[in-house]
């Protein structure tokens, strides 16, 4: 390529088009009614809609190292209320001896404002904190077991056996109040202290996750290890044990194959897709790397394969932008990136 | 939690073959991975390096097993500063048996002056979008295929292969939407001229899985697949995506830049090329053969972005190095 004008960073074509492909502007209008699972775009074989749970006040903000204010916590999940996203994961309820960020779990969760329509799970890792979640009003609740022994162990102090014990004992409380459980299964593709993750190991424990009574199995590629290749056969395994309408994806960015392992994902019919405004929370297993998905670059990139998220992805920047800004720090988003020096985001 | 410092090794060992009837699918069992740092990724960035640093740079990638390393451009130093050394850097690398060592050709004098100065293959630079090309080498479409005739004309003589590529083949930043019946007349005119290999770029980044296929689809139809490859860039993240459509389309070769380098001089501050680490990384990750040793690409990643005093763009690179 030859010399390029300085100007051409607000050439109004480049900003028309990219107006297109983020189709910023576009408010919202209430998310269209999800398609019934199974119901693929004529063209293509991929799913018409797909559901993006907003995971960057939980997952995302846990694994930032500053400390983020409760209030700011309430702001950035009001302002990603607004943006059409119908899941957004808020907080929690841990003890803050193990994790200080997700201290304010009850000021949060009593804090938001709930948008109609809007889901907003909460961590529970056992009966305690599955009781302080609902006193503090939560209506759905998440429990998060893994592929590996080791890193249960490490992670919780228990074995997966153990730990599934008392995801049922939560299970069975949340059954008696009608409070719907998310379940997740960490280390899916691979895991920092056992290595190589037998994806019929992930089948296993996904099924016991199933069988308790979640709803959704949330596959999680912890330290983002995984490639085209390893989601394929991993999710080959688990979807002889539950139904494809029941799994979603959680792919961290660790070594760039997130957009990548999702668009396998949604080609094999996966319908769920985990990611974090602005990619928040970095990879606590490779020190200054980075780790959940940018929910900007999934949204981007849906949009171009003509599939439906009810989410207006400009409203997603600004939010992105506003934690950004308040964490001093850049975001991990390269649509956001992009489109902010392209002078097309102001 | 301890932190767990894993070697690249672990991760980057050839997986245990990939049953037919499982990942690979429709993909291809090779894929020719072609470098571009040298020339492409350089070329888009701030600092001036010094003529060492880049012989440095591509005898260390001749080193890693890659097939093909874009060396450096014969394009005037008045509008290229970065590629001013080009006929030192041809002189003083080491090409290596096996492997190609192409360079940018704009016009018949730089065919000349390249091939004087030992280069074996040339690229051409064409464009999907007119106004592009009018802005870029202030001529139309036709007008540059014109001028690369003669280019044509001369290296079918000296029996030298020519590369073409096409610009802003999923968006051009003055046109907008770019129709991939345009791509594919453009890709034909070059191919029937007698570009052995078509580059198809997405210039700006802004292609997505959904319109690199149908981009590739009417392509398809004017120019064999073997003869296609994609040159995508990063700029909005979605690189690899439309790289693994690529591949479920049969194409088998692709560009790539060594610790992502080049950015993009349509959005300031942001990504350009998709980093060869990363792709790698997929492409093995996918049991598809590539010929590269990922930890050697790593060290010439390394040694350039000491040498740029940047940070790699390569999450790979950045996931693995120890801090």
């Amino acid at each position: 390529m030859g010399t390029v004008p300085s100007a051409l960073k607000h050439c109004l074509s480049y900003q028309h088009l990219l107006k297109e492909q983020l189709w910023i502007g576009e408010q919202a209008s209430q998310p269209p009614a999800a398609p019934h699972p199974g119901q693929e775009s004529q063209a293509s074989g991929l799913p018409a809609y797909v559901k993006i749970v907003e995971v960057g006040p939980r997952d995302g903000l846990q694994n930032e190292k500053v400390i983020v204010p409760t209030d700011i916590k309430i702001e950035l999940i009001n302002q990603l209320s607004k943006t059409g996203l119908p899941a957004i994961e808020v907080t929690s309820f841990v003890s803050s001896k193990w994790v200080p960020q997700m201290a304010d779990h009850k000021e949060v969760m009593r804090g938001i404002e709930r948008h109609p329509g809007v889901q907003y799970p909460v961590l529970t890792p056992n009966l305690q904190g599955f009781h302080a979640a609902i006193a503090a009003g939560a209506t759905e609740v998440s429990v998060f077991g893994a592929a590996s022994e080791t890193f249960s162990k490490m992670n919780i102090n228990c074995s997966i056996e153990e730990s599934i014990e008392k995801f049922e004992d939560v299970a069975k409380s949340a059954r008696n109040m009608n409070i719907p459980v998310r379940g997740y299964v960490s280390c899916a593709l691979g895991c920092p202290y056992e290595g190589n993750i037998i994806p019929t190991k992930v089948a296993e424990v996904s099924k016991r996750l199933y069988s308790m009574g979640c709803y959704e199995i949330s596959l999680g590629d912890t330290i983002g290890v995984g490639t085209p290749g390893s989601m394929k056969r991993m999710l080959e395994a688990v979807m002889k044990e539950i139904p494809l309408c029941a799994l979603a994806v959680h792919c961290h960015d660790t070594y760039g194959q997130a957009l990548a392992n999702i668009l396998t994902a949604i080609q094999m019919g996966v319908a769920v897709v985990d990611s974090s405004v602005a990619g928040l929370g970095g990879c606590p297993y490779a020190k200054g790397a980075t780790g959940n998905v940018a929910t900007e670059d999934v949204i981007y990139m849906l949009n171009g394969l003509g599939i439906n998220t009810g989410v207006n992805l400009y409203t997603v920047m600004e939010a992105g932008n506003f934690i950004c800004t308040a964490l001093n720090k850049k975001t991990n988003s390269k649509v956001a990136q992009a489109s902010f020096n392209t002078g097309t985001v102001n | 939690m301890a932190a767990a410092r894993r070697l690249l090794p672990r991760w980057m060992v050839p997986l245990r073959p990939v049953s037919s009837a499982s990942a690979s699918g429709a993909l291809p069992k090779r894929v020719k991975v072609v470098e571009v740092g040298p020339r492409d990724g350089l070329q888009n960035e701030k600092s001036l390096v010094p003529t060492p640093v880049k012989i440095s740079l591509i005898n260390m990638l001749g080193e890693t097993g890659l097939p093909v390393i874009e060396a450096t451009s014969f394009v005037s130093p008045k509008w290229v500063p970065q590629m001013a050394d080009h006929t030192e850097v041809m002189q003083g690398i080491t090409q290596l048996p096996g492997v190609s060592y192409p360079v940018l050709t704009p016009n018949l004098k730089g065919f000349q002056a390249a091939v004087a100065a030992g280069a074996k293959e040339v690229s051409i630079f064409g464009a999907a979008s007119e106004l592009f090309t009018k802005k870029n080498i202030n001529c139309s479409i036709d007008e540059s295929l014109e001028r690369f005739s003669e280019v044509m004309a001369a290296a079918r003589a000296a029996n030298v292969p020519v590369r073409g590529y096409v610009s802003c083949v999923l968006g051009c930043p003055y046109e907008g939407k770019i129709s991939a019946a345009k791509v594919a007349e453009v890709s034909k005119k070059m191919y029937s001229m007698g570009c052995y290999e078509i580059s198809l770029g997405d210039t700006i980044g802004v292609g997505t899985p959904g319109s690199m296929k149908e981009m590739l689809t009417a392509v398809m139809k004017e120019v064999p697949v073997g003869a296609l490859a994609v040159h995508c860039h990063d700029t909005y993240g979605q690189a690899l995506a439309n790289i693994l459509v690529a591949l479920q389309m049969g194409v088998s070769v692709v560009d790539a830049s060594v610790a992502g380098l080049g950015g993009c001089p349509y959005a300031q501050g942001a990504s350009g090329n998709v980093a060869t680490e990363d792709l790698v990384y997929m492409l093995h990750g996918l049991g598809i053969h590539t010929g590269v040793d990922l930890q050697k690409l790593m060290d010439a990643g390394t040694f350039i972005c000491n040498a740029l005093n940047r940070r790699t763009n390569s999450k790979v690179s950045q996931a693995s190095c120890r801090l």
